[in-house]
Order: C-alpha cells, then sequence, then structure tokens
C-alpha cells in the first residue's frame, strides 16, 4: 500500500503524529485533526479525500505555515515550518484574488511583494497570463471574468512564484463540470512543467484519482489517515477520458467502499 | 475535431447601436422618476406659497417660498445685515473642510491602526466607547471657552463629529478584511506593511466612503452649532440672528443655503468614489 518517495533527497512534505485544536468561537476545544502523519516526496501529487467537514484543509494550512500544530511536527524539506515559507504556493476555493486590482496586477503580487524589479515582475506576469491564455484579459477586473478564467488567473498568481510546495485546498469544486476538466489537465500540464510537490485537497473521490500519484483517505473527524492508495494509471493522463478507463473504474471503486463508511459515520453523526 | 476555444466571450461586447425593447422601457422609466420628482417638488412649492397666502399656514411661523427665494437674492446681491454672504458662507464652509479633512484623516488612521493590531484595540477600545457615548454637541460650550470664538472652536467640534463615524467604519473595514485574501497576499510574500497598504486598506475602503457620506454632514453641524453657541460670521451665526428678529424667512433661506452645500460635497464625493472603485461591479438598476 506504501509507495517510495519518487525521487532523490529527502521528502518535500512530511507531518509526523499533528495534532491540531481550535477554541471555538463558544469556548470549546475543537480537534480537526488527530494523529495525523504524512510524507510527500519530491515532484508527487498528493490527493486528500474526506467527508466534508472533516479537517482536510487543517491539513493545508499547518504546510503553509499559516497555523501551527498543537502537537506534532510538520516539516517542508526537513525543516521544521516556522512561518510562511516561501517555497510554497496556496490556491484557495473561494476566490482570493485582489478584486481591485486587474489581472495582471494580481498576478505581479508575488514578485512584488518578494521585492522584484518592477519591469521583471511585470514581463514574467505577462508570459504567465499567455501561459494560461488570458492575454487579452490583462486589464480586466476580476468581477468581468468567469469563474474558470479567474481560477486561472489564480494559478498564474501562484506558479510566477515558482512554489517547490504546491497546496490546494478544493480549489475548482466552485467550478461547473467541464471546465473543471478543462482545468485538470491545465493544472496537470503545469505540474509536469514545474515538478512542484502537490497537496490537493478535495471531497471528488474521482478528481483525486485522476490527478494524484497517491490518494490519502481521511476519517471522519477528528480526522487521521485511514489508508492510502498508490494510483498507478500511466502519465501523461487525459483527464477527460481516464475516467472511463476500466483500471480507473477498479480503483474508485476500491477507494469509495473505503471512503463510504466515514462518510457514513459522518452523515448519521450531524444528523443526530 | 475542432479547436474548442473555452473562454466566454462575456466580456465587454460593444453595445448595438439600435436601442432594444429593454433599453427604451428602462430609458421610458427613468423619465417617468424625474417628472414624479419634479411633480412633487412644484406640488409642495405651490402648495406651500398658496398655503401661506390663504393664511392656512402663518407665514410668520413658516415663511413662504417666495419670500425665502427674495431673501436669498437679496443676501446675496447686497449682503446680509452682518456682513456679506459669501463671507459667512466661506466661514462655514472652511470650518467644515478643515474639521472634516482632520477628523477623516485622523480617523483612517487610527481606525486601520486599531483595527490591525489586536492588543491597541483591546486597551483603547473602552475609552472610545466612554468618549464615543457623549453627545458630541454638548462639547461645543468646552471648545467655545478653550479654542475662543474664532475658526478654533468649530473645527474642534467638526473634528470630533467627524473622527468617530470614520473610525469607527475604518476599523470595522479593516475587521472585515476577507480572511482567504489575507492568507493569500501571506503566501504570495507580503510584509505585514505590505498586507496592510495592498489589501487591508483597499478592502476597507468601501467601509471608509460609507463614514464619509455622512460624516461631511456631521461636519457642517459642528461648524454651525459651534456657530450657534458663540461666534462672529457663519451660516449658523445668520440663523441665529434671524431667530433673534422673528425672521423666518431669513432662517429658512439659511437652510437652504446649507442644503445645497451638503448637496455638492454628496455629490463630489460620489463622483471619487466611483473613480477610485471602478473595480466594482456596477450595481443594476437605476441610480439617484
Amino acid at each position: 500500500m506504501t509507495t517510495p518517495a519518487p525521487s532523490t533527497g529527502g521528502p518535500a512534505v512530511e507531518l509526523i503524529d499533528v495534532e491540531r485544536r481550535f477554541l471555538t468561537p463558544d469556548g470549546r476545544h475543537m480537534t480537526a485533526i488527530r494523529d495525523f502523519s504524512m510524507t510527500v516526496g519530491r515532484g508527487e501529487f498528493v490527493a486528500v479525500v474526506g467527508p466534508t467537514g472533516c479537517g482536510k484543509s487543517t491539513t493545508l494550512g499547518l504546510v503553509s505555515g499559516l497555523s501551527r500544530p498543537t502537537l506534532g511536527s510538520v516539516k517542508v524539506f526537513g525543516d521544521e515550518v516556522k512561518g510562511i515559507d516561501p517555497r510554497v504556493g496556496f490556491v484557495f476555493q473561494t476566490d482570493a484574488l485582489f478584486p481591485w486590482r486587474n489581472v495582471v496586477d494580481n498576478v505581479v503580487a508575488g514578485p512584488l511583494f518578494r521585492g522584484r524589479p518592477k519591469e521583471e515582475a511585470y514581463d514574467k506576469a505577462r508570459s504567465w497570463l499567455k501561459r494560461v491564455g488570458l492575454s487579452k484579459f490583462e486589464k480586466h477586473y476580476p468581477h468581468q471574468l468567469s469563474g474558470g478564467m479567474r481560477k486561472r488567473v489564480a494559478l498564474a498568481q501562484t506558479f510566477i512564484n515558482e512554489p517547490k510546495i504546491l497546496l490546494m485546498d478544493e480549489p475548482f469544486s466552485a467550478l461547473d463540470v467541464q471546465t473543471r476538466v478543462v482545468m485538470h489537465e491545465e493544472l496537470l500540464s503545469l505540474w509536469s512543467e514545474q515538478q512542484a510537490s502537490v497537496i490537493f485537497v478535495t471531497h471528488d473521490l474521482e478528481e483525486a484519482i485522476a490527478l494524484a500519484d497517491r490518494v490519502y483517505v481521511l476519517t471522519n473527524g477528528p480526522a487521521t489517515v485511514k489508508s492510502v492508495y498508490s494510483i498507478d494509471l500511466p502519465r501523461p493522463r487525459v483527464v477527460a477520458e481516464i475516467r472511463y478507463d476500466p483500471k480507473f473504474i477498479e480503483i474508485s471503486h476500491t477507494i469509495w467502499n473505503d471512503l463510504r463508511e466515514e462518510v457514513q459515520a459522518g452523515y448519521s453523526r450531524a444528523a443526530a | 475535431m475542432t479547436d474548442v476555444t473555452t473562454l466566454p466571450a462575456a466580456v465587454a461586447e460593444p453595445l448595438e447601436a439600435r436601442e432594444t425593447p429593454g433599453a427604451r422601457a428602462a430609458r421610458l422609466r427613468r423619465y417617468q422618476v424625474i417628472a414624479w420628482r419634479w411633480a412633487i417638488l412644484v406640488v409642495f412649492l405651490i402648495g406651500w406659497e398658496v398655503g401661506a397666502t390663504k393664511g392656512i399656514i402663518d407665514p410668520f411661523f413658516y415663511s413662504m417660498p417666495s419670500e425665502i427665494a427674495f431673501r436669498l437674492w437679496e443676501w446675496a446681491s447686497e449682503g446680509t445685515a452682518e456682513g456679506p454672504l459669501w463671507y459667512h458662507l466661506w466661514v462655514t464652509m472652511e470650518e467644515s473642510l478643515a474639521g472634516f479633512f482632520s477628523g477623516a484623516i485622523a480617523g483612517v488612521v487610527v481606525g486601520i491602526a486599531l483595527g490591525r493590531n489586536r492588543m491597541l484595540a483591546d486597551v483603547f477600545s473602552i475609552y472610545i466607547k466612554v468618549i464615543n457615548s457623549i453627545p458630541r454637541v454638548v462639547l461645543a460650550p468646552i471648545f467655545i471657552m478653550i479654542f475662543g470664538l474664532g475658526l478654533g472652536s468649530k473645527v474642534a467640534l467638526s473634528f470630533v463629529m467627524v473622527f468617530f463615524v470614520v473610525f469607527s467604519n475604518a476599523f470595522q473595514g479593516v475587521r472585515e478584511a476577507d480572511r482567504n485574501m489575507i492568507a493569500n497576499a501571506q503566501i504570495l510574500g507580503a510584509s505585514p506593511w505590505q498586507l496592510t497598504r495592498s489589501v487591508i486598506v483597499p478592502s476597507a475602503m468601501s467601509w471608509i466612503f460609507a463614514s464619509l457620506h455622512v460624516s461631511f454632514g456631521f461636519a457642517i453641524v459642528g461648524a454651525i452649532v459651534g456657530e450657534f453657541v458663540g461666534s462672529r460670521y457663519g451660516i449658523g451665526l445668520l440663523i441665529n440672528v434671524a431667530k433673534g428678529s422673528f425672521d423666518a424667512a431669513g432662517m429658512y433661506a439659511a437652510i437652504v443655503i446649507i442644503m445645497v452645500v451638503a448637496l455638492t460635497a454628496d455629490w463630489a464625493m460620489t463622483r471619487l468614489e466611483h473613480r477610485l472603485a471602478k473595480w466594482r461591479p456596477q450595481p443594476h438598476g437605476d441610480q439617484g
């Protein structure tokens, strides 16, 4: 069930026996994840699936340095995470673009924050916009774009910093099915060029299998790792067609049987 | 297979030259609204005028539109008993503008500083609450005592009227800034100062502008109340003098002047806001 890390050097991301507790607004402690261990190899694409609200996103917060573990240790390239690591990129579920900036000014934000010269930053931003097919829209504001186009801007905004670790929190869940498949293809081709390690959180099992090298299935909250599956579908993958592959169907059947218990447990708990 | 572009063409299509039925209906509706607005104004003024001449309402207390218009013309052409109208207007404007700008700038700066720093906010929130509970106009006599009858006391009163409104909106605007957007900026590499400048302030801007709209009115209230309590010049003084001589037309004339000033300021503010907020989607439906 386990696979060796695909490339040389230590793993890109390690979570070792991590626990994360919150103080809820009404003063109670809530444990989001518990006894959680996970490793992501360099250049590896890992998907994390689990029932809704089980604490999937918490893991990304910990790796990005936006939040700290209550117990355990989180490491990025062997170093303990102490703050926001410049090697990390994050694509959010909801729109996190700056609505008062036009498209090119949104994409250029990262390099400018990091003190790159203005001209160089804008050249780079334009080439990234070209890469995601939005050159004609660089002067548009986010509200003038469709959901799929905004997601492309978000991808360009993240990729321009050349992250070594890419964290994605249900990034395409708000898109319609057709656009989502297009975005999957786009993401895979960007990923294969950039050699980044990816942690992709989703509640959509098919999305996880179509994209990832390995799929982590989490238990219903407090989340811990239930099982890990290697997806040995060949790359490059054609996302639009892979879901009809018999092997894909077989894998998704296996994982779904595993996931279903957790989903039902979560459902009955919510209904109680 | 033909190539499939995935970009929807919903962006910035040039408008058709010919008017669509929908556009026509919207235009007619707009005219209708304007016609009704004028009609109501005219009926109101004529009713007032006729009522006053027929003795249904007492012109001693309520004056009448023709007399008010005459008084305005008289003030504008010959000046008031206290000196030229324009000078009084200028004094009041000077006080209001100075109070407005100083109050707004201080409100924005303090609001953002406290909004960004939880410790400062926790310490000072109690004092702000206490001071905010004072009805501002009771400070007028104190300011007159401290700053004298001139400009200073009115600016001070305008300042406190404006400061708290702008402050609380700026503070709230900072607190309401989208958490994802902040996290995004941090991960993209923004330092705390860059975060404040390029995410927090722009996202608090619509809150701040909402407060600026009302607070120019408050600045005028501050200036005029200050003038009531003690002054040598200003529109407030004109009202006070008119009151002393039972001159109803004079009081209403002064009110009309203030109304025009306040509306002009509001219009200018709206213009400025539209310029700064060109990134925002245009609201549908009619405006102003």
